[in-house]
Formats: structure tokens, C-alpha cells, sequence
């Protein structure tokens, strides 16, 4: 576990969780415009956050 | 009739729901209260605040690493003896002398490779869950700088760990549920008892996961991959907060292996089209063609597997060290917030963390089966013609 390692690892996770900051909030907005698409929007939403998450995690497990 | 008959199940419904709530609390406080107390034996015994955290830390490890016994709790009894409650399971190891089976109890709990076990003319020792073979005339692990055993060397272990054992179990689990499920439907429409619970999971992933993702001409195909990976994954999920302490979907070998049958799943149903796309991409300047080819077969060989495989182990791993790390607030803020003090506050955000991880363990259930539908629908996707872009 060296500096270097871990900034990169926190870098990106800084940057994941301002991906996932975004696609929460452009789903909100979303929803509020079109509730009656609520149902595909949060499926859309899962599966971006879903392959962000993977990114993050990804990060922390080579990052240790 | 009919009206009587509803009521009467929706009674028995509730009874059943009520029974299983408590055995769930009980199922949630259990855990707790035998890491406080075997906490406690260590406080008075060794004493020390730096000892505790490490031995916290240990806890922690050895709770997410896989093992060759069921471990449930420890305890000191009254003449200063250390004594372990948990059940063994068998080992099965292949050596240079053919396969070689006893039960790990044979090691008496012992981790740090000093219970010589002979079998077959051959001594095993087990050290951090590791099965070694001594070396004739060893009589302990030796290491070098890099902890490498230098006088020992590792047998083939196909052992029925815990994590092996979770997933028999599971397996059979499922097995019973879900044939008897199908058999009921050969008399009836409905399905009667436990089977109202599966139902409409079936049914949803048919329709809200494999049929949107895949395509309604070729959704049947997989669905039945899917259904399997997505109660496989739910249930063993679920059954990892219990204080039997499983955690396989926490270990990469049991994500790797569902991600390498994701994987050969859509390499073997791909079509033309999918693998016009990876190798020779049509619509773009030849000169970037075998450089877009690289990239996509490593997001088709490698990225797409390894996000499935990281994501399910890093949540649940993520989620069991959370859960351990807040039962132990009882212990490490015990000076600072009176034992009732800190005992209430991790009972508490234990609790509500354990009831987010029942969340969390459906939605990388869902997700592993969302993205492996997604992924073998990109493989089997019907192309239109290229022209119909213009219409939109």
C-alpha cells in the first residue's frame, strides 16, 4: 500500500462519486418531468451506477 | 367458501410472517451477543487497548476469508481453557500419495500450523486456512522472508469448506423449491404455500429483467441462467447475515466462476453481427478498425467479466467488514460510553446497517442478473439495417 497507490485509488473514487452525484440527480429531474417513465429511468439509472460502482471498486481492490 | 378459504390462508400467511420476523431478530442479536462476549473474556484476561483492535482486525479477516470448519463462537471456561463451538467439515486433499480425507476437526481448531495430523504416511498442518504438507523430518512451518513455507509444499485441497458447503446446501435448496414449484403447476394454476413467495420473483425477472434486456425473440433461451444466478446469488446473500457466518458471494473464486459462465454464455450465443462488431467494425475508417478491435475484445474478454466479478465480491465483502466493524463499537467505545452506552449504539447502527444489506443484497442480485442480460443481449441483438438510423 503505497502514496501514490492510494491517491489514485481515492481520485477515482472522488470522481465515481461525483458520477453517481450526477446520474442521481438527472434521474430526480427526470422523474419530476416524466413520472410515468419512472420505472425505465430507474433501471437506466441502476445500470450506469451499477458499471461506475464496478470502476470504484475496481479502483479500491488494486489501489490496496 | 372461497372468501372463508382466503381468509383463513391470509392467517395462516401472517402467523408465518410474524414467526419468521422474530427468528429473523433473534437470527440479527445472535452475532452480536457472542462478539461482545468472547469481547469481554479478552479485556480481562489480556487487557490492553492496542491487543483488542488487533484482534478486532483479526475477527474481521478471518470472518471474511473462507475455512475448513463452522466456527460459531469461542469462550474461555472457568479453568482458564479456550473452547470453540462450531462444527467440522471434511477435508479432501490430493496428494502425491492419491486422495487423502479426514475431518478438520482433526486440526482441534488450531490455525497457526502447529497440530500435526499423519494420514497415509503423510503430515498435514493448517495454517491461516491453508492446508500444508510437511516435508519428511519437518516437524513445523518454516518461512522465509516472503512468508513462503520452505519446508513444505501445498496439496491439491477440493476440500467441502464452508463456502462449498453454503453453496451445496443453497443448490439443494433451490432445488427443492423450485421443482416442486414446477410440479404444481401440472394440477393447478396457481401454486400453493411457499411457492406464492416465488412466484412473482419468477415472474419478474422473466419480465423485468430477461425479457427487456434480451429481446422477445430470444428472452426463453436464458431465462433460465438468469432465474439460476439470480436466486443463487439472493439467497446465499441473505443467508451470509445470518450468524452462520458464510460469505460466498464475498469470495472472488464463487464471483469469478458466475462471471466466467456470463462470459461463455455470450461469447457461444454471440451472432454475426456481435462479432462483426468487436473484430472488424463496419461504418468507420479502416485505419481505426484493428485498434477499435483491440479495445473491444478486451471490454468483451476482460472488462465485462471482471466488472461482474469485482462488484458482487467488493459489495459483500464491503458490507460483512461494516457489520463486524459496528458490532465491535461495543467493545472499542466501551470505556468512553458505559457498556450499556456503547452495546445500545451498536445494536443500533448494526441493525439499520443489517437492514440496508438486505437491501443491498437483492440489488447485486438484480444487478448481476440485469447486466448478464444486458450483456448476452448485446451478443444475440437482431441489427437492423444501418439506413434506419436516418429516422430518428
Amino acid at each position: 500500500m503505497t502514496v501514490p497507490n492510494l491517491v489514485g485509488a481515492g481520485l477515482i473514487v472522488i470522481g465515481a462519486g461525483i458520477g453517481l452525484g450526477k446520474i442521481g440527480g438527472s434521474a430526480m429531474e427526470g422523474i419530476a418531468r416524466q413520472p410515468e417513465a419512472t420505472g425505465k429511468i430507474q433501471t437506466a439509472m441502476i445500470i450506469i451506477a451499477a458499471l461506475l460502482e464496478g470502476l470504484a471498486f475496481g479502483a479500491l481492490f488494486l489501489g490496496k | 367458501m372461497h372468501e372463508i378459504f382466503k381468509d383463513q390462508n391470509l392467517g395462516a400467511m401472517q402467523k408465518v410472517i410474524t414467526s419468521l420476523r422474530f427468528s429473523f431478530l433473534i437470527l440479527l442479536f445472535f452475532p452480536t451477543y457472542s462478539f461482545a462476549f468472547s469481547g469481554d473474556q479478552h479485556a480481562t484476561t489480556d487487557g490492553g487497548r492496542v491487543n483488542e483492535d488487533e484482534e478486532i482486525a483479526e475477527f474481521i479477516k478471518h470472518h471474511i476469508k473462507d475455512a475448513h470448519d463452522f466456527h460459531l463462537f469461542s469462550y474461555t471456561s472457568s479453568h482458564g481453557e479456550r473452547k470453540h463451538i462450531g462444527f467440522p467439515l471434511p477435508v479432501v486433499l490430493w496428494t502425491a500419495n492419491g486422495l487423502v480425507t479426514f475431518m478438520s476437526s482433526a486440526f482441534h481448531h488450531d490455525d497457526e500450523g502447529k497440530v500435526i495430523v499423519e494420514k497415509n504416511g503423510l503430515r498435514f498442518v493448517k495454517y491461516h486456512e491453508k492446508i500444508y504438507q510437511l516435508e519428511n523430518g519437518a516437524d513445523g512451518l518454516v518461512f522465509d522472508e516472503d512468508h513462503h513455507p520452505v519446508n513444505a509444499e501445498k496439496p491439491l485441497d477440493i476440500s467441502i469448506t464452508k463456502s462449498v458447503f453454503g453453496i451445496l446446501l443453497i443448490g439443494l435448496l433451490l432445488l427443492i423449491w423450485f421443482s416442486s414449484l414446477a410440479r404444481q403447476y401440472k394440477r393447478r394454476q396457481i401454486p400453493t404455500g411457499f411457492g406464492r413467495v416465488l412466484e412473482p420473483l419468477v415472474i419478474y425477472v422473466r419480465d423485468e429483467i430477461a425479457r427487456p434486456n434480451i429481446g422477445d425473440k430470444n428472452y426463453r433461451k436464458f431465462t433460465g441462467y438468469l432465474l439460476t444466478v439470480f436466486f443463487f446469488i439472493w439467497i446465499l446473500n441473505l443467508v451470509g447475515l445470518t450468524p452462520l457466518g458464510f460469505n460466498v458471494t464475498g469470495q472472488l473464486a464463487v464471483t469469478g466462476a458466475l462471471a466466467i459462465f456470463t462470459l461463455i454464455i455470450y461469447l457461444f450465443s454471440g451472432n454475426k453481427h456481435f462479432w462483426s462488431h468487436i473484430l472488424w467494425m463496419p461504418g468507420v475508417p479502416y485505419l481505426i478498425r484493428p485498434v477499435l478491435a483491440v479495445i473491444e475484445l478486451a471490454g468483451t474478454l476482460l472488462i465485462k467479466p471482471f466488472s461482474l466479478l469485482v462488484r458482487l465480491f467488493a459489495n459483500i465483502s464491503a458490507g460483512h467488514i461494516v457489520v463486524m466493524s459496528l458490532i465491535a463499537i461495543m467493545i472499542t467505545l466501551k470505556d468512553e460510553l458505559t457498556p450499556a452506552g456503547s452495546i445500545g449504539l451498536s445494536l443500533l447502527l448494526s441493525f439499520f446497517i443489517t437492514l440496508i444489506e438486505v437491501l443491498v443484497a437483492f440489488l447485486q442480485a438484480y444487478i448481476f442478473t440485469m447486466l448478464s442480460a444486458l450483456f448476452v443481449g448485446m451478443a444475440v441483438e437482431e441489427h437492423e439495417h444501418h439506413e434506419q438510423h436516418e429516422h430518428h
